[in-house]
């Protein structure tokens, strides 16, 4: 099936992903995790922006916008340098932005989503180094505030902004090149998001050809999602009504779903780049072999190896393998049980449950899994049963054998061995009525063969118990 | 040629206010300035590559590794007006 794309939408993403896997900034000494702490007490002269300070440019800030250039399929530059973007803002107290401008770190590039007709790729237009600005914050709402408070912990941090073709024909395909990035981006180690501001999305989104119309700074997968919704709804109606769409920015209210209009100044965009005088080129073309080799496996790569190697379906691979944590998990509880029980638990059982409750698999043991499954294929609990043990864990902690316990779910084997003392004495009249003259081997051959139906659960001794108590209880012929 | 529209342009991206008696005169005296550097527009720059950098080196890196930063007190030591431990200005839209 073919998408038709009736409404002519077309959707480019420019993405500010946040390096915080550093331990320091981008220009200084200065610790990333800053998170918990108090405003202002995770800065410099350097990121404050205080006269005579110089920066220097981190290392490993380098390696990881390597990194994530290569894993986004992008050539990498052979020789570039830093310029000052010039705007006043009291977010930036240099009253410049450092960013790389003629020459990114890395471009044309490419990323395979899942479209709305199979396999869709996206092209990456340019992959840039630069620094964040501090952050705003507004003294009561935005119509009555008194002021604006200034913390300047976020200034300096190392931010790659990625920019995509407009190759996403639906909110819903904007979304999943989201997660998609996301989901290689923490593959790389690079970045991890679920800090607050790690990721932060301009949406360029266009209808039947008209003129592009930019959504500012939406922070999160879904809310990029609704405010495209959003936005095609509102230029399809204007156009319907006559109005022709012009170019413009848009400020999205996530609280109520809506994008409004920010009136733009026109030099705004007059930002004067020129070359950072403070810091030297980089020349990085010779490193780019030593940094392919650090490569780790990419999703597109585990997701094949992992139907390859464990015999599961891609549907599964897939639900593994669009985080690393989870293809993690999965790897070491494949290594300790069936590892196609292990696909269907994770994936489709266990995945649910935490996205149901949205936490990470980080919430669950890996040795809780595989008892479950465990108990699970050894017949000893059923599906059911297990089920309700992951979501007890969840919900109230415990262990697997605590809650079996607790839960009388053991009680379920026990009827499992009745009901199998049942079927065995019907299924094997003969043998039953050898015993009941007088063969007392008969009772040895029923019992083995309650004992392969039960797979072992229930031992020689209790087993001949039951089935003697049983036949006690027969009525007479 | 830069007019004095310009020169109130850029004033306004520096956040510097000037008055239009100072205009005409900043406009005079920044075209002498451009004038004077329109000699350079002489050289043959046709197989030259652009200088970024007048130092003649490149890769200079630091390690990533956490030195210390400034006590709140200190960073806050130069602002006119602070609250909770932030720079407070003016409203921003
Ligand atoms: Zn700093």
């Amino acid at each position: 099936m073919v998408y038709e794309n009736v409404d002519g939408v077309k959707i480019g993403l420019e993405i500010h992903v946040q390096l915080n896997k550093l331990n320091t900034k981008l220009f200084c000494g200065c610790s990333t995790d800053y998170h918990n702490d108090e405003p202002n007490t995770h800065v410099c002269p350097v990121c404050l922006g205080l006269p005579g300070a110089l920066p220097v440019l981190n290392k490993r800030a380098v390696e990881f916008a390597m990194k994530v250039g290569l894993a986004l399929n992008c050539d990498i530059v052979g020789q570039t340098q830093f310029h000052r973007k010039n705007y006043y803002y009291p977010d930036l107290p240099k009253g410049f932005q450092t960013t790389q401008y003629d020459f990114p770190i890395a471009s044309h590039g490419k990323v395979i989503i899942d479209g709305e007709d199979g396999e869709r790729i996206v092209r990456i237009t340019r992959a840039h180094m630069e620094e964040d600005p501090g952050k705003l914050m507004h003294i009561g709402s935005i119509e009555k505030s008194k002021g604006t408070l200034i913390n300047y912990n976020r200034s300096g941090m190392a931010l790659i902004e990625i920019v995509s073709e407009p190759d996403m024909r639906s909110p819903k395909e904007a979304r999943r090149f989201l997660d998609k990035l996301r989901s290689i981006l923490e593959y790389l180690d690079v970045f991890n998001g679920d800090l607050e501001g790690a990721m932060r999305v301009d949406a360029n989104i266009s209808v039947m050809g008209g003129e592009r119309v930019e959504v500012k700074n939406i922070s999160s997968h879904k809310g990029v999602e609704k405010a495209a919704l959003y936005e095609i709804m509102r230029q399809k109606n204007f156009v319907r009504r006559g109005g022709k769409v012009v170019l413009e920015t848009r400020h999205f209210d996530e609280q109520r779903g809506v994008t409004l209009s920010m009136r733009s100044k026109e030099e705004e965009h007059d930002y004067r780049y020129f070359p950072e005088p403070d810091l030297v080129p980089m020349r990085v073309a010779d490193r780019v072999p030593e940094v392919i080799k650090t490569l780790p496996e990419l999703p597109d790569a585990k997701r094949e190896r992992f139907t390859s190697q464990y015999g599961m379906a891609d549907m599964h691979a897939k639900a593994l393998t669009s985080e690393i944590k989870v293809a993690n998990f999965y790897e070491q509880v494949a290594n300790l049980v069936d590892p196609r029980s292990a696909a269907v638990w994770v994936a489709d059982i266990l995945k649910g449950e935490l996205n149901y409750r949205d936490v990470s698999v980080d919430a669950f043991k890996v040795e809780d899994i595989v008892e479950i499954i465990e108990l699970v294929t050894g017949n000893k609990i059923t599906e059911r049963s297990g089920v309700e043990i992951i979501r007890t864990i969840l919900d109230n902690g415990g262990t697997p054998a605590a809650i079996v316990k607790e839960k009388g779910l053991i009680k379920v084997e026990e009827d499992i061995v009745t009901k199998a003392v049942t079927e065995v004495l019907e299924e094997n009249p003969e043998a039953l009525q050898d015993y009941l003259g007088g063969k007392e081997k008969s009772l040895n051959f029923l019992v083995g063969q309650v004992m392969k139906k039960t797979a072992g659960r229930s031992d020689a001794k209790t087993t001949r118990e039951m089935l003697l108590d049983r036949i006690s209880k027969l009525p007479p012929k | 040629m830069i007019t004095k529209e310009e020169v109130e342009h850029v004033g306004w991206l520096a956040r510097i206010e000037i008055h239009e008696s100072e205009a005409q005169a900043y406009a005079e005296k920044l075209n002498a300035v451009l004038d004077y550097f329109s000699q350079l527009d002489e050289v043959d720059t046709e197989n030259v590559a652009p200088t970024y950098h007048v130092a003649d080196i490149v890769n200079v890196f630091r390690e990533d590794v956490v030195r210390p930063s400034m006590p709140q007190e200190e960073v806050l030591a130069n602002t006119g007006k602070k609250q909770e431990g932030n720079f407070l200005a003016p409203r921003i839209m």
